[in-house]
């Protein structure tokens, strides 16, 4: 796959592909949805909460999916997650406690810009935040550890479930909301890497193409819907932020950290870009 | 050694068929996998057996090898079962390690 | 009869504490059993031909159009292949399904007693091979196959 993308970025057949007007976020939002609109007319638009698999071309690999989640693998990894939503802490108190409905039904505002910490704040750190404030360890060294960062992954992944189907609604109405949503913005339109690529290359221009015949590129519509997920590939549930980290490791870009500004930021602008759009997660994904 | 690895089934009933679906955590090591920070190979830890009782008799009895996928899903079909009938799966494999799963089968 | 008996209690006690608290006797029985339920040497045969014949004791199968499979032409993944197998026909008493092309072929087999004639499973594919599924009916065998494509790489990490 490396082999192709080499190839096509020699030809310059990939070219840059950035707003040349500072846009307002709404008119951001317009343009994305309508880019994808002309280049996949026949794509319904709740259909891009499924990933590439209902795009053209992507019929063969649909089939399987369909086969797939009449048992996805990624429900052993919720039952984990389950367990650990519903176990109680030392002080008799659960995870239930720290959120708005008791999690339920929620999941479609996050990440949230918090306005009194200013900073975006994501389903994960909300998580960790509940344990440390009933005095259970946080699950940490999500980087190099990633029994601990699946178990994370596995929990968050169960969040998201109380609150599958709901549609993605973003509040950016403060000024700083703006702020962290135009750094999402910038990082998802930069090129980056040795293979110097943008989020925008492969995810706009090429979406729906498969590289190399195995590396299928999904639509940055409906891109975060989905995560946690699982993938073939891994065979476990994963965090967003771990997809982020292998997806520029492969364009030979520098990764992340989990839970770094930048991701967080990042997933702030994507989850914008899907307003609208129901939560799938958790879900087969790639 | 019974192991606490989830077994989970799944059956649905359409046309006077039980579908049934095993989904088993698993690792089905191959043998042939080499341990990235040990250098060592990971050796071959894979189901061997699975056999599905309805009502506590044996309808079917799989063989699995290591080909098959991490986290199994196995499926069988049943035509003489109905809304309320026990199914059991148990499975044991090649390190001595087995498990078990019960559902009682509903109406669809 | 005796050697046996020793190399398989000795081979018994090598291994972890657990299996070795449980009585020698019953161990032994119950490792001989298991061993008789897993076919070994069919699951090791390297070639097609050879786990068909240590399975079923025979290589002859027909082709059979009431052998239906079920498999991508082109995998998403190779390590989860999903492939379906129903046989159409009376008295199915076994369904096994091989990658040709895997070190070895003999994926996962299936016996019923009660059960439909039907069988699914996720599998690992070494390569672009055929897949094929044998169905014994009757005493006989009969198989169908297809071909299904794996293609290495992807962006994953």
């Amino acid at each position: 796959m490396k082999k192709i993308l080499l190839f096509l970025a020699a030809l310059g057949v990939i070219a840059a592909t950035s707003p040349a007007v500072v846009a307002d976020p709404a008119s951001d939002l317009k343009n994305f949805r309508e880019y994808f609109k002309k280049k996949f007319p026949s794509v319904p638009f709740d259909e891009y909460a499924n990933g590439y698999y209902y795009l053209p071309g992507m019929e063969s690999y649909r089939e399987q999916w369909q086969l797939y989640n009449e048992f996805p693998p990624y429900e052993l990894g919720l039952s984990v997650g389950k367990k650990i939503w519903e176990t109680p802490f030392k002080n008799g108190k659960t995870f239930t406690s720290c959120f708005k409905n008791g999690g339920r039904k929620i999941a479609q505002y996050y990440p949230y810009w918090d306005e009194a910490s200013q900073q975006v704040r994501t389903a994960e750190m909300d998580i960790n935040a509940c344990l440390k404030k009933n005095g259970e360890p946080e699950f940490t060294n999500l980087d190099k550890d990633q029994k601990t960062r699946v178990k994370l992954a596995d929990v968050t992944a169960y969040f998201y479930s109380l609150s599958k189907g709901e549609r993605v609604k973003i509040d950016i109405s403060s000024p700083g909301a703006v702020k962290a949503y135009e750094a999402g913005k910038k990082f998802w339109w930069q090129r980056r890497g040795q293979l110097n690529f943008s989020c925008a290359n492969c995810h706009m221009e090429l979406a729906g193409k498969n590289l190399g015949g195995n590396q299928p590129l999904s639509a940055g519509l409906g891109h975060p819907v989905g995560w946690p997920a699982q993938r073939l590939a891994w065979a476990r549930l994963e965090t967003i932020d771990q997809r982020y980290a292998t997806c520029n490791k492969n364009v030979r870009a520098k990764p992340f950290k989990h839970g770094s500004e930048t991701y967080n930021d990042l997933q702030f602008y994507e989850t914008f870009m899907s307003s609208g759009l129901p939560l799938t997660a958790p879900s087969m994904r790639n | 050694m019974a192991t606490d690895k989830q077994t989970k089934i799944r059956t649905r009933i359409r046309n006077g068929v039980t579908d049934v679906l095993v989904l088993v955590d698993h690792p089905m090591e191959t043998g042939l996998r080499t341990d990235k920070k040990t250098k060592k190979k990971i050796p071959p830890h894979f189901i061997q057996v699975m056999s599905f009782f309805l009502n506590g008799k044996e309808v079917a009895t799989a063989n699995l090898g290591t080909a098959v996928s991490k986290d199994p899903l196995i499926g069988i079909k049943l035509k003489n079962a109905k809304p309320g009938d026990k199914l059991k799966i148990t499975w044991s494999d090649n390190k001595g390690e087995s498990g078990t799963g019960e559902t009682t089968i509903k109406a669809d | 009869m005796t050697h046996l008996s020793r190399r398989t209690f000795l081979k018994s006690t090598l291994t972890t504490a657990v299996l070795a608290t449980v009585g020698g006797t019953g161990l032994l029985a119950t490792r001989r059993a298991l061993a008789a339920e897993w076919p070994k040497a069919a699951f090791t045969a390297k070639k097609l031909e050879e786990a068909v014949k240590a399975l079923y004791g025979t290589d002859q199968m027909s082709p059979s159009a009431s052998v239906k499979l079920k498999a991508p032409t082109q995998a998403e993944n190779s390590a989860q292949v999903q492939i379906q197998v129903s046989a159409e026909m009376p008295n199915v008493e076994d369904i096994a399904v091989f990658v040709e092309q895997n070190p070895s072929p003999l994926v996962a087999r299936a016996s019923f007693h009660g059960a439909e004639g039907y069988f699914s499973a996720r599998m690992k594919m070494a390569q672009t091979s055929d897949v094929y599924a044998v169905v014994r009916s009757g005493g006989k065998l009969y198989f169908t196959k297809q071909n299904v494509k794996v293609t290495v790489g992807g962006c994953g990490g």
